[in-house]
């Protein structure tokens, strides 16, 4: 005990992550609830508009956009879930990781899982939307990217807080979505003028407030989260 | 200490000390605020007054004197789809210990569970459950160990195993708090021993004066006077 040294915020983040992922991989429950989800709704949008009233190519932000801020609150609710079963959260609690640690492992978990449905979920649009592949593209899914941070930031907190109520799996969409709507908005903007092929520049002013959003939602969160623990 | 939960105090007033390798029994009827003193005591819940020291160091505020503390408690605190190794491996890593692997080896060896190290948690019994808790608790050898029921669900090797660990951990000077409703196993193990109702210490004794038998009467007496508790007294072979 003596030689032993607890892990830093960031080497404690890392290892909860690497627990949540290995969980994640060895179950495969969310990932495939979600990413079913994602496929079929995408399906579900291409046939569900007149093509020769709006273009498939004018369509895919929305549809992008409403399909995974959904599929990311399926894998959002395992997030904590995975805690309660047996209390593993009480262990990370008594250890001498902080509450912060715990709360970033959440998030990175959370966001390399979402990552991963969206290696799936993007290729899938372009395939059904007839998108411009090559760098129209690659900026989607830096848009995404961006996007996810914020999205992950508040679903993360929202988890931990839902996790105990009883109506778990209505309250997280519910504390969670208004909080999406400003991210959702910058991050839908940014990508209706990239996959239109208009000049990055044009896309600029909302990815900046979306980044702003982000840092914002990124340190909030994280300060508020171990007053979610407490009873 | 007092922690209440709205108008009602589940710990009220309680104020202990223990040395190293004592070893705190706590007696108590359901409901006495047995569970609710060692969440306090392992820092998961936050006093209303008051405050839980471990080696001088406030608790709550001070990861370092959390790292001292090692806590089995009634849920397993395990995940389910990892591996008993995995779990208590997990929990090395987390204190910081440097050779993480052969730690949760050891911790696993000890509860003689090594055999089983490469099972998946949700694959095995609920006792065998329980002794990768107990694992996963003592991985960092803990000075001050809180045990909420750790009995519950254990057979007889288990229980062997537990009672050999607890005595060893006590030799190496390990604080022990064991919650029990068995006065027998409580006293077979505890320096100290205490009764708690309605969230106050009513009775404390050192267990070196204490005969068992008469102990144990005394303890249902008293239980049954302070409340109608009848229904939670289970005070072991010798009642």
């Amino acid at each position: 005990m003596s030689e032993a040294r607890a892990p830093g915020t960031f080497g404690a983040a890392w290892l909860v992550a690497r627990k949540d992922l290995a969980i994640e991989f060895r179950t495969r429950t969310a990932f495939f609830s979600a990413l079913v989800f994602a496929v079929l709704a995408l399906c579900i949008f291409y046939f569900a508009w007149d093509e020769s009233l709006i273009a498939p190519a004018q369509r895919a932000p929305g549809v992008l956009w409403v399909v995974l801020a959904f599929s990311a609150l399926l894998g959002l609710q395992r997030s904590f879930g995975i805690e309660e079963h047996d209390r593993g959260i009480d262990a990370l609690l008594v250890s001498p990781i902080s509450r912060e640690a715990i709360y970033l492992g959440k998030a990175i978990g959370n966001l390399l899982f979402l990552c991963a449905i969206q290696l799936v979920t993007i290729p899938a649009l372009a395939l059904f939307y007839n998108l411009p592949v090559g760098r129209p593209l690659l900026v989607v899914a830096g848009i995404v990217l961006l996007a996810m941070v914020g999205i992950v930031a508040i679903g993360t907190l929202f988890s931990a807080m839902a996790v105990n109520t009883r109506l778990a799996e209505l309250l997280l969409p519910m504390l969670s979505l208004p909080f999406f709507v400003p991210i959702l908005m910058n991050a839908a903007q940014a990508t209706t003028r990239v996959l239109a092929e208009r000049p990055l520049a044009e896309s600029w002013p909302w990815l900046k407030i979306l980044i702003a959003f982000d840092i914002v939602f990124v340190v909030a969160c994280t300060l508020a989260f171990p007053f979610t623990l407490e009873e | 200490m007092r922690r209440a939960f709205g108008r009602r105090r589940a710990v009220d007033g309680v104020d202990l000390s223990l040395n190293a390798g004592d070893c705190l029994a706590l007696f108590g009827p359901n409901g006495a605020g047995k569970t609710t003193l060692l969440r306090l005591v392992a820092g998961l819940l936050k006093p209303t007054s008051g405050s839980v020291q471990v080696c001088g160091h406030a608790l709550r505020d001070d990861a370092a004197a959390r790292a001292h503390v090692g806590l089995i408690s009634h849920q397993s605190m395990l995940y389910r789809a990892l591996t008993a190794r995995e779990n208590v491996e997990f929990a090395a890593r987390l204190y910081g210990i440097p050779d993480p692997r052969a730690a949760a080896a050891r911790a696993l060896e000890r509860m003689r569970i090594l055999d089983r190290a490469d099972a998946p948690v949700r694959s095995l019994s609920r006792g065998l459950q329980q002794r990768v808790s107990i694992a996963r608790a003592i991985v960092h050898e803990p000075s001050v160990v809180l045990l909420d029921e750790p009995y519950t669900g254990l057979d007889a090797a288990g229980g062997a195993a537990l009672t050999d660990m607890l005595h060893l951990l006590r030799s190496s000077g390990s604080s022990l708090i064991l919650v029990t409703h068995n006065v027998d196993e409580g006293l077979a193990i505890a320096s100290q021993a205490a009764v708690m109702l309605d969230g106050r210490i009513v009775r404390h004794d050192d267990c070196t004066t204490l005969d068992a038998r008469v102990y144990v009467a005394e303890y249902r007496e008293l239980v049954l006077s302070g409340a109608d508790h009848e229904e939670s007294l289970d005070v072991g072979a010798t009642a």
